[in-house]
């Protein structure tokens, strides 16, 4: 399991306005151009100095490829970027303040503590 | 030396700044209530003639990432950029640029490091909204100079909470015995219960009242035994999965001191998380 290149796919979306909405929009072409193009550059390197080795397993790039933030959170995708990221992407869908914010919680209801863990 | 002019521990809320600034249908029931205690908040520090700030807060995932993580991280640099974009974006937060102060800086590092603290440092650093909220509350003109000191309380492994009570009291003596004439407020911010990302956030109180209660009682008290003997980095997942930023309020316990009781004290229960207020005057117990 790989939680850290979940973190750090989320991470580098919601840090740039065009890849939060290019991954509301085509969350399916935006997880696969990023395991192929940005999953392996490490963040203060040059590119030419990319890694080698990181890629998603099967059940992180589907739970990326459909928005679905209670796999990944299952999954112990780091609680604060899930959320950030998508309050960026779904809130404007809600009509009620904090609407997609209290959704969130409801379908994540089930989990009891102790959590899936975060430590990467 | 320098003067401990005033110790501060606050919770940071981000929803704060609109809040406040909103008007009309847009200003949310409970704004004028809170303007006014933090107004009152503020006159704390005002009363207190600070010259700098040392601010205490910890970077959400904006600059400090899971390839490099430090623990602890004091900022040296003659300015500081603040506030990011998803922060604009998410709580209409305002860019904001502040003077830093380098002398205070390298010797809080080096004093610190000799001390046993292996405190990392960075010479560019943007600051986030732990540390922005605080200004904006207490010192909204931003116009004193600061020293940033950042903590991991997001991302596992974390130091132990006896940790930074310790950091808390090794600062506290650092800025006593650092050659200057300045007065020093040490501000630091953090969280009572909390959930984000998670079942319990966003709910009409703090995920855990009870948690919050014992723990203003804690920081009011100045009750480090009590917190120390109660608080491990296990049992902080329980009142609420980001309440590790108690250990913020645990480290300004270290700066005030063992059993000493807050000059000042103030809370207010919000939707989704307890708001909390503290200040201490080292100098009138002098």
């Amino acid at each position: 399991m790989s939680k850290y290149l979940l973190n750090k796919f989320l991470y580098t979306v919601d840090r740039d306005p065009e890849l939060v909405e290019r991954y509301r929009v085509d969350p399916v072409g935006t997880v696969a151009w990023w395991e192929t193009e940005r999953a392996n550059v490490i963040l203060n390197v040059p590119e030419l100095e990319r890694s080698t080795w990181l890629e998603f397993t099967d059940a992180e790039r589907e739970a990326l490829a459909t928005h679905d933030y209670v796999t990944l959170f299952e999954l112990g995708a780091h609680n604060f970027l899930t959320l950030t990221l998508f309050i960026a992407m779904f809130e404007r869908d809600y009509d009620e303040p904090l609407g997609f914010q209290l959704e969130y919680a409801r379908k994540l209801s089930h989990f009891s503590l102790p959590y899936p863990d975060i430590s990467t | 030396m320098a003067t401990v002019a005033a110790v501060i521990a606050s919770t940071h809320h981000p929803f704060y700044y609109r809040a406040s600034t909103s008007t009309g249908t847009d200003r949310p029931p409970f704004a004028d209530e809170w303007v006014s205690k933090i107004e009152a908040f503020r006159e704390t520090l005002t009363r207190a003639r600070p010259d700098v700030l040392v601010m205490v807060g910890s970077d959400h995932f904006h600059q400090l990432w899971l390839d490099n993580m430090p623990q602890f991280l004091v900022g040296k640099a003659p300015f500081y950029d603040a506030n990011f974009y998803n922060e604009e974006r998410e709580f209409g937060l305002p860019r904001m640029f502040l003077r830093g102060h380098e002398e205070l800086s390298a010797y809080l590092l080096r004093q610190g490091i000799d001390a046993g603290f292996d405190l990392s440092f960075s010479n560019e650093l943007r600051i986030d909204h732990s540390i922005t909220c605080p200004l904006i509350t207490l010192r909204p003109q931003a116009d004193l100079p600061i020293v940033p000191i950042y903590t991991n309380i997001f991302a596992p492994p974390m130091a132990q909470p006896k940790r930074f009570v310790e950091l808390g009291r090794t600062i506290r003596q650092l800025v006593e015995s650092w050659p200057s004439d300045a007065r020093v407020a040490i501000i630091g911010t953090g969280h009572l219960s909390l959930e984000l990302g998670g079942p319990r956030q966003f709910g009409p109180h703090g995920p855990d009242p009870e948690f919050d209660r014992k723990a203003v009682g804690w920081i009011a008290s100045g009750d480090l035994e009590s917190a120390l003997a109660e608080v491990s980095l296990d049992s902080l997942w329980l009142p609420g999965n980001a309440t590790h930023g108690f250990m913020d309020f645990m480290l300004m316990m270290g700066v005030a001191g063992d059993n000493v009781k807050a000059d000042y004290s103030d809370s207010l229960d919000l939707f989704h998380t307890m708001e909390a207020y503290f200040t201490w005057y080292p100098e009138a117990r002098k």
